[in-house]
């Protein structure tokens, strides 16, 4: 199951991965024996439906959440180690940002805690508001932008340490689509200015086929590898791709596969 | 690439050049002005009818001024006997403000403590809740037989009076941190004294100033509390000196002082709060 599209060491690899959650009146097994390899560099969305353990994958790769069995490597070493290195950013779905700091504070954040500061990266802050079209709102706080700018915010400080890996949990889940739409253009050149490997947790078939270079679909309870679908479309995207009929056969075969999970 | 134009909120520089010829602006602006008065006057309304009120039951129904006194009578008194008064409004004063310093400051290192260690929240919050069980009055004679006539029981009862609600306030100020900000605590490995000063501390200080806003009367009320244990000095003492020689001007003067003393810790604690909390969208205000 497991595809590598490179020769280089995987960003991620996961080798029979499983984790269970016990509640008072439930036993759940968000992931069962899950194997996956996550190239340098590559763009994987993840798709499926509620309960397929999405969420799951990334928190155990960004080590907010250890599995019950199997092994997990990032960056080749143990997640806590590459979380403690600062190689992983993580994008939340409510974008999480500090109330009481402006956008730029907000950025500064990682390198004000857990030793960040010896970690600036390649870009200042206050470069990244501009690469995610925010300069003129860095004094603003975040009540005071609307949803897709918080979300920039938060993609901006997810990048301020120059992470290697990307983690992004539905972060454009709550938008509108315009907005939605625009935020998907940006990732994507966001992902290719910074070569960052990223994941990405969506419900929608259009996004996770807009962005990625590979679909991993997975199936719900147990939450378990469905199917690796290769995204075979040109890598200079446009919204305009979506009405392609590569895109449609693409989305249709997901669509496909998604009902019969 | 020019995306960002739409989602750019309005900002008073892109109106100004024509908001004086602007009549939609214009009606708005005068609306404004008109529910800025209104939040103005109506309060001043309604203290001067009930003072009216006040007077014109005196005036009717023929109240003997020993029962209670005019309005007038007790600004004459206000104006006449200010240096008695004053005299013991700073005693009173002193003892509310040391009380509020003490118990919010000892409410808030019980609750940093608290939620970094649960067993000792748990052993000892049932303790704190005992009491706070207790009625204020019946804790008065208590502090006054352990700790003598001084200020230091008035303090200490002021004080007591204020720990309770700071402290369930700011537990549930530094626990109910938004759970997606604590995970990106940890996403960027921060400690937990980073946690606290950057995260919890901040997402605390509006519970804490809503405890603040409690305790400003509150102190008050304990000082005098306090003070009717046995005390010569203080607006406690001078209420009951005022009753139990049927002055009733000088009882009605004691009140207004000691109401007035809560009013200015409540105003203090108010314009702290607008200089301290400078993040929240204003209508939260």
């Amino acid at each position: 199951m497991a595809a590598v599209l490179s020769t280089a060491a995987p960003a991620i690899a996961c080798r029979d991965i499983g984790v269970r959650f016990f509640t008072e009146r439930r036993d759940v097994t968000a992931i069962k024996a899950l194997d996956l390899d996550v190239a340098q560099g590559e763009f994987l969305t993840l798709l499926g439906p509620s309960g397929c353990g999405k969420s799951t994958l990334l928190r155990v790769v960004a080590d907010l959440q250890p599995p019950s069995k199997g092994s997990i490597r990032v960056l080749s070493v143990a997640p806590d180690a590459a979380r403690a290195n600062r190689d992983i950013g993580f994008v939340f779905q409510d974008a999480a940002l500090l109330p009481w700091r402006t956008a730029l504070q907000n950025v500064e954040l990682p390198l004000q805690v857990g030793g960040g500061a010896g970690r600036k990266g390649r870009r200042s802050p206050m470069e990244l508001l501009e690469l995610v079209g925010l300069k003129d709102r860095a004094n603003a706080y975040p009540h005071e932008l609307s949803g897709g700018q918080r979300q920039r915010v938060s993609i901006a400080r997810a990048l301020v340490c120059d992470p290697k890996i990307l983690l992004m949990d539905e972060p454009f889940g709550a938008l509108d689509e315009i907005t939605r739409d625009r935020l998907n253009v940006e990732i994507r050149q966001v992902w290719k200015e910074t070569g960052v490997t990223i994941l990405f947790v969506t419900h929608s078939i259009h996004e996770a086929a807009f962005l990625g270079q590979r679909v991993l679909m997975l199936a719900a309870n147990p939450g378990r590898v469905r199917e690796i679908v290769p995204v075979d479309l040109p890598d200079d995207r446009t919204l305009d791709l979506r009405e392609t009929p590569a895109f449609v056969q693409l989305t249709a075969h997901l669509r496909r596969v998604l009902e019969s999970c | 690439m020019n995306t960002r134009s739409i989602d750019v909120p309005l900002t008073p520089s892109t109106r100004d050049a024509d908001a004086a010829s602007d009549p939609e602006y214009l009606a708005w602006s005068a609306a404004r002005k008109r529910r800025a008065m209104r939040r103005r006057v109506l309060p001043v309304l309604g203290i001067v009818g009930l003072m009216v009120l006040w007077w014109a039951a005196i005036e009717v129904l023929h109240v003997k001024p020993f029962i209670a006194p005019s309005p007038g009578a007790v600004l004459q008194t206000l104006i006449d006997k200010r240096a008695v008064l004053f005299d013991n409004l700073w005693p009173t004063a002193l003892e509310a403000a040391g009380g509020f310093l003490l118990g919010n400051l000892a409410a808030i290192v019980v609750a940093t403590v608290f939620i970094h260690n649960k067993t000792i929240e748990d052993i000892f919050f049932p303790v704190v809740l005992a009491f706070n069980a207790v009625p204020l009055v019946a804790k008065a004679p208590v502090l006054v037989l352990i700790m003598g006539n001084g200020m230091e029981p008035k303090i200490t009862i002021a004080a007591l009076v204020c720990f309770f609600p700071t402290l369930v306030n700011m537990v549930r100020g530094l626990e109910s941190v938004n759970p997606q900000a604590m995970e990106l605590m940890r996403v960027l490995s921060a400690s937990k004294t980073e946690i606290f000063f950057r995260l919890r501390l901040f997402n605390a200080l509006p519970y804490l100033f809503s405890a603040l806003r409690i305790s400003a009367s509150m102190c008050v009320i304990g000082a005098v509390v306090g003070e009717w244990v046995g005390s010569t000095v203080g607006i406690g003492a001078l209420i009951l000196q005022a009753t139990f020689n049927f002055d009733s001007p000088l009882l009605y003067a004691a009140i207004v002082m000691s109401a007035t003393l809560s009013g200015a810790f409540f105003l203090i604690v108010t314009l702290a709060e607008r200089w301290v909390i400078r993040w929240q969208p204003e209508s939260v205000h």
